[in-house]
């Protein structure tokens, strides 16, 4: 089998990607001469970290329960629940935020109610909301890797379980614990790192500048200040507490070691009695957090899909489809690298996950800056704009991609990787027999992301856009600042409905594919 | 509603394969290129004079536009710049990007105002606007507001021209005072948004009683929408002026046709747009006069505004009162 020349290729991509992230920084003028903090960035820095830990452990936290339940439970509409929980991370931050303001906020749903029941209003604005908004994005996140976790435990191991009689305090510690030993750190790590370099739910909900991250000291540097140095710097940081959080969570996870099933997968056994009670209350209330939020997003666009002009919907299709071939394009290129990467990390070494994971950590102001830098010497910017667009969104991809799919590619190179090797298989017969089919679940849910995050993303791209380019985003933005807001609202709708049906599409194809 | 065919917008694509024409690329902000902004019906204005093809790059907001001449240096394409406001173009001379426009033709704003690189083409108040159904009384001034539990968004100075706007509002107000002014508003102050958009859709969602913006904004729900509820509250402080200029870049590569964008940016084929897609005050108040609606707009007893080298000065210490009051 081609270890080493999977080995070659992931070392090559991972030169590449460094290279993306890190050149820009030195275009900006990275200095290490003063790598000092100022008292307000030092601040920046505090209310970072403490917000991306709080995030990222309550999404985490509240994901295991929820995670299991779906596991171990078969109900009407479970399906449909399973390919919702995408949704809210595919949604664009300032659809998301109004979306959540109409459920939390001052006159919001749940206050309206707790007027109505003579409670004291509950305020969204501060650390608290930050939170609830980086739960809302995330948790749903680490539902689904959770849940691949659960259906990547062979089925055997339950009936072995059940058969030696194990309690199911037992069988949590012998068979899920392992699982969620594995999983559970490489979840947390990328919650925590996305939230590192939040920006505008962070301000926004934050309540003001006691919110301000390291993302905005960055956007201060380059904006307000113009000292590239400074952002090149901050940048630096947030790459620094990536690799730093990274050390940590590798740490923390062990790897799974089951030895190979039939590869069946049937779930965990589903108790009766008040165990079936609660998991109903988990998944009620996990769903119910995050249809509100969603079914307002919806509610907010509606309206205006009536009166929406005719170049509107012109320019909808027109974005439409452009963002969606970007989409296509992006996600074949991260997921082949994704694969590499997994496959590199599954024979035991530990920097393809580090390469793969940094470029969550990436501030997308400085690295669009630093390639404009790069390449404006040598090209129009505006002649850029696709190539750019894909490889960016690939790269910011790469991380999901990776993460969704290294679990089970361990598990397949533990089990089969023996197998393969006594079978003689060359290093294509392997991937097309032994891999692709287990990974189908996976690689499905990471294409269905990938895809819509790159329906979505403006920050890098903004930069490079030229006449006549107008993507989804863009448009939703130049509606909002020509102050029609309704429309906004409806062709926000129209960008989350594409983005989640593109989704679904390649979600809905793995787990057809895996279940068959 | 006037909306611009979409037509337009694209028109000058066809255009770019005729070789002989020259092309005049003007660097500007999005929302002013944007469909619903002046953008298309000034190039078709222009184009119909200039035997050009005039050509629209945008980027995010002013302060982005800023930022990307820098970046850009002297290898920009752009022969003028349009869309700085008058808190950026003392940083903007500093560049010596810039050419003087050599223009001497004159303006109608409330204040006098030249400046030898940069000539106004609209002008606007930052006020706090309100729905009239659900406030009967605002208030009348800073102290009033902040001594109310009125609850207002606003905009981050750090990435944000209206926020920075009212960062000098209060400092060419209360000098000194200005942050024992932010400290008395904090408590109003539900939350700061990154930028004009996002405030502007929480007010309009019922998050907040008031927003920052402009004296001009309820012209656009009277105008476009026939909608009368929204206001904007006068303050006896004066309301700072936000103006919003162009200029000629030193090394542009049609400075003729620089030089021709910018008297046609004074003329009335350009300033009639303005009203209705930037919701501003024009420059120079077109032949026709203003469209209805504006008249019902407030005029503020008193303007306020810094010149470009007081701004400057002024805005990092500014930032550090804002940022200690309101981090407190």
């Amino acid at each position: 089998m081609a270890d080493r020349a999977v080995t070659l290729i992931a070392a090559g991509l991972a030169a590449a990607v460094l290279l993306l992230l890190l050149a820009p920084l030195a275009a900006l003028g990275l200095s290490t001469r003063s790598l000092a903090l100022s008292e307000a960035e030092l601040a920046a820095l505090r209310f970072t970290l403490m917000q991306a830990a709080l995030s990222a452990g309550l999404s985490v936290m509240l994901a295991v329960p929820v995670a299991r339940a779906l596991a171990r439970r078969r109900f009407f509409g479970r399906d449909v629940l399973v390919a919702t929980l995408g949704a809210p991370f595919i949604l664009p931050v300032i659809v998301a935020v109004l979306g959540l303001l109409a459920v939390f906020g001052r006159a919001g749903w749940v206050n309206n109610g707790l007027a109505l029941l003579g409670l004291p209003a509950f305020s969204i604005y501060g650390l608290q909301g930050v939170v609830l908004a980086h739960v809302f994005f995330n948790m749903p996140l680490a539902v689904r890797m959770i849940l691949h976790g659960w259906q990547a435990i062979p089925a055997e191991r339950f009936r072995l379980a059940a058969s030696l009689g194990f309690t199911p305090a037992a069988t949590l510690r012998h068979i899920e614990g392992p699982m969620l030993r594995a999983v559970l750190p490489g979840a947390a790590l990328v919650i925590f790192v996305i939230c590192l370099t939040s920006f505008a739910v962070a301000l926004t909900l934050g309540g003001g500048p006691r919110a301000t991250t390291v993302e905005l000291a960055i956007y201060q540097a380059l904006r307000f200040d113009f000292d590239l140095g400074a952002a090149a710097r901050l940048a630096l940081l947030q790459f620094a507490l990536c690799a730093a959080a990274y050390a940590v969570a590798t740490r923390i996870s062990l790897p799974l070691g089951f030895g190979a099933g039939q590869g069946r997968t049937g779930g965990p056994p589903a108790p009766n009695g008040w165990r079936r009670g609660l998991d109903a209350v988990f998944i009620t209330a996990a769903a119910l957090f995050l249809a509100l939020p969603l079914l307002a997003v919806v509610l907010n666009g509606v309206p205006g899909l009536r009166h929406l002009p005719a170049s509107v919907w012109d320019a909808v299709l027109a974005a439409a489809v452009r963002s969606t071939l970007i989409a296509l394009a992006s996600t074949a290129l991260a997921l082949s690298a994704a694969l590499v990467f997994a496959l590199a990390a599954a024979r035991g070494k530990g920097w393809p996950a580090l390469a793969a994971t940094l470029p969550l950590a990436a501030s997308s102001l400085v690295l669009g800056t630093g390639l404009f830098l790069i390449l404006q010497p040598l090209f129009r910017p505006a002649d850029l704009a696709l190539p750019v667009t894909m490889t960016i969104n690939a790269l910011l991809a790469l991380p999901f991609a990776f993460r969704i799919l290294l679990p089970e590619t361990r598990t397949i190179y533990a089990d089969y990787h023996r197998l393969g090797a006594s079978l003689g298989m060359t290093g294509r017969a392997w991937l097309r027999w032994v891999v692709i089919p287990r990974l189908a679940r996976p690689m499905g849910f990471a294409a269905g992301l990938v895809a819509a995050l790159s329906m979505g993303d403006l920050g890098v791209i903004a930069l490079f856009a030229g006449e006549g380019q107008a993507t989804l985003p863009l448009l939703v933005q130049r509606l909002m600042g020509a102050y029609r807001l309704e429309a906004a609202a409806s062709a926000a709708l129209l960008l989350v409905l594409i983005s989640f049906a593109l989704f679904w599409a390649f979600d809905h194809w793995g787990r057809r594919y895996a279940d068959a | 509603m006037r909306l611009i065919p979409f037509a337009l917008a694209f028109s000058s694509v066809a255009s770019v394969a005729t070789a002989q024409t020259p092309v005049l690329n003007v660097l500007t902000y999005d929302s002013f290129t944007s469909e619903w902004g002046p953008g298309p019906a000034v190039e078709a204005a222009f184009e119909a004079v200039c035997a050009c093809d005039l050509v629209f790059s945008a980027v995010g907001d002013g302060a982005e536009l800023l930022a990307r001449l820098q970046l850009e240096g002297a290898r920009s394409d752009a022969s003028v710049v349009l869309g700085l406001d008058t808190n950026l173009t003392a940083q903007a001379t500093a560049t010596g990007l810039f050419a003087p426009h050599g223009q001497t033709a004159g303006n109608d704003l409330p204040v006098p105002f030249a400046d030898p690189n940069f000539l106004p083409y609209d002008w606007g108040y930052f006020a706090f606007v309100y729905d009239k159904t659900k406030l009967a009384t605002p208030p009348t001034s800073f102290q009033e507001l902040a001594a109310s539990d009125l609850k207002v968004v606003i905009q981050d100075p750090r990435s944000s021209t209206p926020g920075l706007g009212l960062l000098l509002w209060v400092k060419a107000a209360y000098g000194d005072s200005a942050t024992e002014i932010w400290a008395a508003l904090a408590d109003n102050i539900i939350t700061v948004t990154p930028g004009w958009s996002e405030s502007y859709g929480m007010f309009t969602a019922g998050e907040a009683d008031m927003v920052l913006s402009y004296t001009t904004s309820p012209a656009y729900h009277l105008i476009a929408e026939d909608d009368a509820t929204k206001a904007a509250a006068p303050f006896t402080e004066g309301h700072y002026m936000q103006v919003e200029v162009a200029g000629k870049l030193a090394n542009a590569p049609q400075p003729e046709l620089a030089d021709q964008f910018l008297t046609f940016m004074g003329t009335d084929a350009f300033q009639s747009v303005i009203p209705t897609t930037n919701w501003m005050y024009p420059a120079h108040t077109p032949a026709t006069g203003l469209p209805d609606g504006f008249d019902q707009m407030i005029t503020p007893a008193k303007s306020l505004l810094m010149t470009a080298d007081e701004a400057q000065s002024a805005r990092t210490q500014a930032l550090d009162e804002w940022l200690t009051a309101l981090s407190r």
